[in-house]
């Protein structure tokens, strides 16, 4: 990443022995102090996950992804079979509103706005949109939707739609900028019109880039409480209309049942805390995987 | 056939301006819409929803000002913890580790972020806040007496102001590090070099040539974290303690904004629902200040780095 190379050990240790000792103390202290920091962060995340994986790992079985929720939170059993499609399901529907517009919106900035004014605000607004707080766009959703509509799962949807909206624009545009400027041309010598470009080879290009950006999206969208809250309600039972009636999902149960002063209750907070978990990482990880196999692509 | 594809190339060059434009509106109509549905509130209440401790929704009074200090108050905890850790990953992935720890320092701080904030939260109040609560206890017993620090460090409470801000700090602390690790990756390499060149150490090369640098964007990377921590709800509501009240003894319980909404929004109606409403456009407004300003430092500090 930098041009300046790394010492070996030896140089280092002759440049230090030519120090004087308040100079060596600052280095040493620094260096300290910065591997200090990442020992620093490992530790939340490996006991968080650690758990997460342990406390959660026993609720695992056929019927956590089959039964419905239990009348009676208090009590053992039943499954989390509900909120799993419910998370997917409203995941899924804020995807297909968020990405084909997200991506829309990015080749509006990188291909037609460029520089301009127009541009420009629109770039900064969905930088600023990226910083709303979810729990304000689950506000909006109840607002403009769920007071006219009532509790579903598409509220929901939409809610998400909002947070997932600006990553997906800026992350795609990030991604269209890298496309060289040549691939365009070549088109447009070969007689294609500008949107045929864009369709057919600009696109295709950043193609990778931009699905990685889309799964760190629903990734982070997957994980979302707060818009849920007041959008979806509460349901017990299987519902896979996103249009009719209160859902629930992973999130939403994990927030309820982390409250409760319940073993059974606790223990439920914890396997669906795995489950989701399983599901955010499988997209991180794929998202990593697609973008690293992009680069290598380019390196070769 | 001519026109019809110029036709094509219109067409889609209003769809993407409308994709476009679709932020701006959506921006705009979060603004109105919950403005409108809060008003009740703010004509009824007036300053007092912002500056009154009153927070009694059966006698319909709301007052969110404990709401207002519990958000600023766990988010700059947590700012306060963050940034030395951030700031210290970011120049370890970037100026002294190992070429082959760099990547996976970056998966890791990727894992951190990907967590969603419920599963911190229940992370927070089943296991760190029984924990921490005897923890607190004992540094308020030993700085008992001592001006300020007395004042501060006063409290056993697991679920408290500390404990937000210690799970927000987890939070903020992959995004402070990933956008100071962008910024300080544009220090051109001249600059180190020209540090080295002078016969300084690393730190001396760091504090001389990287970090004036880059400060300006460090600062944004900041500013964006205390956003995000302003703004985070399901974690503190979990963790914060949820009762209102001014106080700096940081290890007692307290409230914020976002917490309040998602905790009391259930049992209100009425009024108490516009004032829940009112609290999320306050949290709006004041995350928009925050970011905006951000993004003008980043934007400004971008420009200059590219020598424009």
């Amino acid at each position: 990443m930098t041009a300046t190379r790394d010492y070996t050990n030896l140089e280092r240790e002759l440049v230090e022995a030519t120090l004087s000792r308040s100079r060596r103390i600052k280095n040493r202290a620094s260096s300290i102090w910065m591997l200090g920091s990442v020992l620093v962060a490992l530790i939340p995340l490996a006991l968080v996950i650690g758990y997460v994986v342990m406390k959660g790992i026993g609720q695992i079985s056929v019927a956590w992804f089959t039964e419905d929720l239990p009348a009676v939170t208090r009590r053992a059993g039943g499954g989390m079979g509900p909120a799993i499609v419910g998370t997917i399901l409203i995941t899924l529907g804020a995807a297909i509103m968020a990405v084909p517009l997200g991506i829309l919106g990015a080749v509006y900035l990188n291909e037609y706005g460029g520089k301009s004014r127009l541009a420009r605000a629109v770039r900064l607004m969905s930088d600023v949109m990226t910083g709303v707080p979810s729990i304000v766009m689950g506000l909006f959703i109840y607002t403009v939707w769920t007071l006219t509509f009532g509790l579903s799962g598409f509220g929901g949807a939409l809610a998400l739609a909002c947070l997932m909206l600006p990553i997906v624009i800026r992350s795609s545009e990030e991604m269209l900028r890298l496309v060289p400027d040549e691939l365009r041309q070549a088109s447009y010598a070969l007689g294609n019109r500008k949107w045929r470009t864009i369709v057919t080879v600009v696109l295709p290009a950043a193609s990778g880039g931009i699905i990685s950006g889309v799964m760190l999206a629903i990734a982070r969208a997957a994980g979302e409480t707060a818009p849920l809250v007041f959008t979806i309600g509460a349901a017990r039972k299987l519902n896979i209309d996103l249009f009719n009636g209160p859902m629930t999902a992973l999130s939403v149960q994990i927030f309820g049942n982390a409250q409760a002063p319940y073993a059974a209750s606790q223990a439920r907070a914890w396997g669906a805390a795995l489950t989701l978990v399983a599901i955010v990482f499988l997209f991180t990880v794929l998202a990593r995987i697609i973008s690293a196999r992009i680069a290598r692509k380019h390196n070769a | 056939m001519g026109s019809s594809r110029r036709r094509g190339d219109q067409l889609f060059s209003k769809l993407a301006l409308l994709s476009g434009l679709f932020v701006l509106a959506i921006l705009a109509l979060i603004a109105f819409s919950t403005t409108r549905e809060a008003w009740p509130a703010f004509s009824e209440q007036g300053f007092s929803l912002l500056f009154s401790t009153d927070w009694v929704p059966a006698d319909g009074k709301f007052g969110a000002l404990a709401f207002i200090y519990g958000t600023l108050l766990s988010s700059v905890i947590a700012v306060v913890l963050s940034v030395p850790v951030s700031l210290g990953i970011a120049l370890y992935t970037n100026e002294a580790a190992p070429r082959r720890f760099r990547r996976p320092i970056v998966y890791v701080m990727d894992l951190l972020a990907a967590i969603p904030s419920v599963v911190y939260g229940l992370w927070g109040i089943i296991v760190l806040a029984p924990f921490i609560g005897p923890v607190y206890s004992s540094i308020s017993s030993a700085v008992d007496g001592i001006p300020v620090l007395g004042w501060i460090f006063y409290g056993d409470s697991g679920r408290s102001f500390m404990t937000a801000g210690i799970i927000l700090a987890i939070m903020i602390t992959p995004i402070i590090t990933s956008l100071s690790r962008e910024v300080i990756a544009t220090v051109p390499s001249a600059q180190r070099e020209a540090a080295y060149g002078m016969g300084a150490t690393r730190w001396e090369m760091i504090r001389s040539a990287v970090l004036p640098w880059s400060r300006g964007g460090i600062v944004g990377a900041v500013m964006l974290g205390l956003g995000r921590a302003m703004g985070e709800t399901i974690a503190v509501a979990l963790v914060i303690g949820s009762s209102a009240q001014i106080t700096s003894h940081l290890f007692e319980p307290g409230d914020s904004m976002a917490a309040v909404i998602v905790n009391q929004f259930g049992e209100s109606s009425g009024t108490f629902r516009a004032a829940l409403i009112g609290l999320g456009v306050v949290l709006f407004l004041v995350t928009i200040v925050v970011n905006v300003l951000a993004r003008s430092i980043v934007v400004r500090f971008d420009r200059r780095s590219q020598g424009l």
